[in-house]
């Protein structure tokens, strides 16, 4: 669904992707895991086209994305850190976002409900705390039901509880044939959603390949000893 | 697109600044009014008053909208559409409403005391050039740097070379090479700034233009007929274009 072939990027001095390939499919949970500033949220970015690789490609669904903008309407988009106009209400951002695109007919509402962002209709954006901004900013990425989810550090901010919720959408998505991407820290998440991880560092790929595999090629039964013992390697 | 127009525009109604700036556009031009009893004078002192207030203005306002526009664009580049579209909407948003703002507060004053004569129809379109010309220059500002204060002091410097440095640079030209015929050296130096070319064209329409000379009197043969004025809109409006287009290139290749 997804190929991504030799994509660099550099700001400035710095290096952050460099020739990466990789390819997704549907149905795939991969979580993008990797140190700080391996290029993970650089690659999200790229997808997005809200930044423009030095070169290489990108095609979802076998159309090239560099520069287009209608692919968009496939992928709901989770960012690491949500930024929202400060002076607009919660009702005004959805009601906003559901005017932009009018073209789909069928919501999913079930994170508001969940959430009860209805209890938190009427407060400017400017005015939430950063776990509520999280939620709102998940609403709207599961909202227009979209074949691709890319979620940037999803459950950073939440509490346990919604995380919860959030890790039970996500497994209740990944049922309907979608592509889900999502980067994270913690291991023991990583395990309950995804299937498959795939490593990066210094801009390219370390690994790639399904959970199971890397235990057995480990021997360790706990994913986060399997990737410690990979990375040491 | 008009749909995200709608947004910025919303936006821009709620923080009231523009209301304020209409405010103060429309107490002024009826003040000055009041106080003048030959319109055309009141015109003239107007004239000099928008000069200033409307390029500073548009540009500050442009450049602060654009900078805490920020999130509203992220949000709206991760969503099906085009950036170009983004942009132009932002333009149009901030400009139209400014436009408005200086229609409202001097435009009607204007056409209802300003008596007979067109230079009061020539400073209502003066003062819509300059706010769109200096709304492009503030785009263009705030697509240059990354770092408000930056973007914002660039800004100022535009609006100061603009407003002030530029009279002085042409002084200084006009006074070492005054031995020289300089009428067309200064008409082509007026074209280099569009407020220059704002107050020419309204000054002419009044009956000041005989104190600036030999110049003046070029001035006066060139602008009085309809190529004149044809060049100065086409001018003014190549003024609004080629800022405005060259922000959108930056715009559209820029990381966010």
């Amino acid at each position: 669904m997804i190929t991504i072939k030799n994509l660099t990027k550099r700001y400035g001095k710095l290096q952050v992707l460099n020739g990466l390939s990789v390819e997704f499919e549907r149905g795939q949970v991969v979580s993008i895991i990797g140190p700080n500033g391996s290029g993970k949220t650089t690659t999200i970015k790229c997808l997005l086209g809200m930044v423009l690789p030095d070169s290489g490609e990108i095609y979802i669904d076998d159309e090239l994305v560099l520069k287009q903008w209608e692919y968009r309407s496939k992928i709901g988009y989770m960012p690491q850190i949500s930024h929202f106009p400060e002076n607009m209400k919660v009702r005004q951002l959805f009601e906003m976002m559901k005017d932009i695109r009018k073209d789909v007919q069928e919501l999913d509402e079930e994170l508001i409900g969940l959430y009860n962002i209805q209890k938190m209709w009427d407060k400017r954006l400017g005015a939430l705390s950063g776990g509520m901004k999280q939620k709102v900013s998940a609403a709207l990425a599961f909202l227009f039901q979209p074949d691709i989810l890319i979620l940037d550090e999803p459950t950073a901010g939440l509490d346990p509880l919604s995380s919860e919720i959030l890790k039970a959408k996500i497994l209740k998505e990944k049922k309907k044939d979608k592509l889900i991407l999502i980067t994270s820290h913690i291991m023991s998440e990583i395990e309950e959603v995804a299937d498959d991880i795939m490593c990066m560092e210094e801009g390219n790929l370390r690994f790639y390949s399904s959970i199971a595999a890397l235990k057995e090629e480990t021997g360790e039964s706990r994913l986060s000893k399997a990737i410690a013992k990979l990375m040491m390697r | 697109m008009e749909k995200v127009i709608k947004y910025v525009l919303y936006d821009i109604l709620r923080n009231r600044i523009v209301i304020g700036y209409t405010g103060f556009l429309l107490l002024m031009s009826l003040g000055l009014f009041q106080l003048e009893n030959d319109p055309s004078k009141a015109v003239l002192s107007l004239l000099n008053v928008v000069l200033l207030v409307v390029p500073l203005i548009s540009i500050i306002f442009a450049t602060i909208h654009f900078y805490n526009s920020q999130e509203f664009m992220e949000l709206l580049v991760a969503q099906p559409i085009n950036r170009q579209k983004i942009f132009y909407s932002e333009y149009l948003g901030v400009a139209l409403s400014l436009a408005a703002a200086f229609a409202i507060g001097v435009g009607v004053p204007v056409l209802l005391f300003g008596g007979s004569g067109p230079a009061g129809v020539y400073l209502i379109s003066a003062g819509i050039f300059l706010t769109f010309i200096f709304v492009s220059l503030a785009f263009l500002a705030s697509v240059l740097t990354r770092d408000k204060a930056k973007g914002i002091g660039l800004a100022l410097l535009l609006w100061f070379y603009f407003s002030l440095l530029y009279d002085g640079l042409v002084m200084m030209v006009l006074f070492y090479f005054s031995e020289y015929p300089l009428e067309n050296v200064s008409l082509g130096m007026l074209s280099l700034n569009p407020i220059d070319l704002g107050r020419v064209l309204v000054l002419l329409q009044i009956d000041v233009s005989a104190l600036m000379g030999y110049t003046g009197a070029l001035y006066k043969s060139l602008f009085s007929n309809f190529t004149g004025v044809l060049y100065a809109g086409l001018l003014m409006l190549a003024w609004v274009l080629l800022p405005l287009m060259l922000a959108k290139r930056i715009f559209i290749r820029k990381d966010l």
